[in-house]
């Protein structure tokens, strides 16, 4: 069974969420503390969205130097399956994890309400269940989701391929507002180059369950299934 | 030795600053439509024992480099006093 770990960090959010949204889909799945240095065997590992520190000096600066996050850097550096939601996001792009940098809304406002986004690169662990070109309805939180990079990064990810969500350009004859925050490219998700650490600011967790009203986000936790869990050494080791 | 430096952290020129903008605007409002070109960023204090000066920018600038600023985003400026 594919095991999950969704790391807690002091003020995150939709973590519950997040953990039931991947029990949902069959993996077995658990809270990590922030202070623990070991992910226990997970195969995936979420960074949930939130407030991490109070968002103190900057949004995921201090949650990115964690007593968990050498284990994450690991991890990631190991090939292994990492999704960043919001805040989580934002610490990916503190660690160095993904390129860039997420900003003060261009409005200044908190944003917290449903933006249509696209979904463009399928080729990563948390989004191989949807179709290129989808377009879901995802619900955003945030005061610091202006995605910037510099010019040079920006060209790489587009010529890469690596833009996961791009917010819609137009909505014409819909009430929501096209890019809510002004990031560059209105980009909305972004991967490294393997397309195994995915980082979004949107809340697919929020979403993927018919009682919460859409079912929009539930591909990036059915996309796991495609996934294979790791040897289960625990298990051998009794044989 | 001991040191007080001083650390100003801004948004590196040419990036959006809508706090900026903000608080332009708000200026303009007030009657000082005199104002222009206003960023806003973030000051820094921070207390350091260290062998010289040299020392102590030195070590000031690898906290800057590592946390106090971004990178990406941030330039930052010191200022290193005795006491």
């Amino acid at each position: 069974m594919l095991k999950v770990a969704v790391v807690r960090f002091p003020g995150s959010n939709c973590d519950l969420d997040s953990l039931r949204a991947a029990e949902g889909v069959g993996a077995d799945a658990f809270f990590v503390w922030h202070r623990d240095t070991h992910l226990r065997g997970a195969d995936v590992v979420v960074l949930p969205g939130g407030f991490s520190y109070g968002d103190y000096l900057r949004s995921g600066a201090i949650a990115r130097f964690s007593p968990i996050m050498p284990a994450v850097q690991r991890h990631a550096a190991d090939g292994g399956p990492v999704l960043g939601i919001c805040n989580g996001f934002q610490i990916l792009c503190e660690a160095h994890l993904l390129p860039g940098a997420l900003l003060r809304n261009a409005g200044l406002t908190f944003v917290s309400k449903p933006v249509d986004v696209i979904v463009e690169r399928t080729a990563t662990a948390f989004t191989s269940a949807y179709t290129a070109g989808t377009r879901l309805r995802l619900p955003v939180a945030h005061g610091d989701g202006r995605f910037v990079a510099s010019k040079d990064t920006l060209r790489l990810l587009e010529a890469e391929g690596r833009v996961v969500l791009r917010y819609v350009e137009s909505t014409e004859g819909s009430p929501l507002q096209p890019n809510p925050n002004g990031s560059a490219h209105h980009i909305a998700g972004i991967c490294n180059p393997a397309g195994t650490v995915v980082g979004i600011m949107p809340h697919p967790e929020r979403v993927s369950d018919p009682l919460l009203g859409s079912c929009d986000g539930l591909g990036f936790f059915t996309s796991l299934a495609a996934l294979q869990p790791k040897s289960t050494t625990s298990t051998v080791q009794g044989q | 030795m001991k040191f007080r430096v001083h650390v100003r952290v801004m948004p590196r020129d040419g990036l959006l600053d809508p706090q900026g903008q903000a608080v332009e605007h708000a200026l303009s409002a007030l009657g000082f439509a005199e104002a222009g070109g206003v960023r806003v960023g973030r000051a820094i204090e921070l207390g350091i024992s260290a062998a010289s000066r040299e020392d102590a920018e030195a070590r000031v600038r690898q906290m800057c480099d590592k946390l106090l600023a971004n990178p990406v985003t941030e330039d930052y400026l010191l200022e290193v006093e005795e006491g």
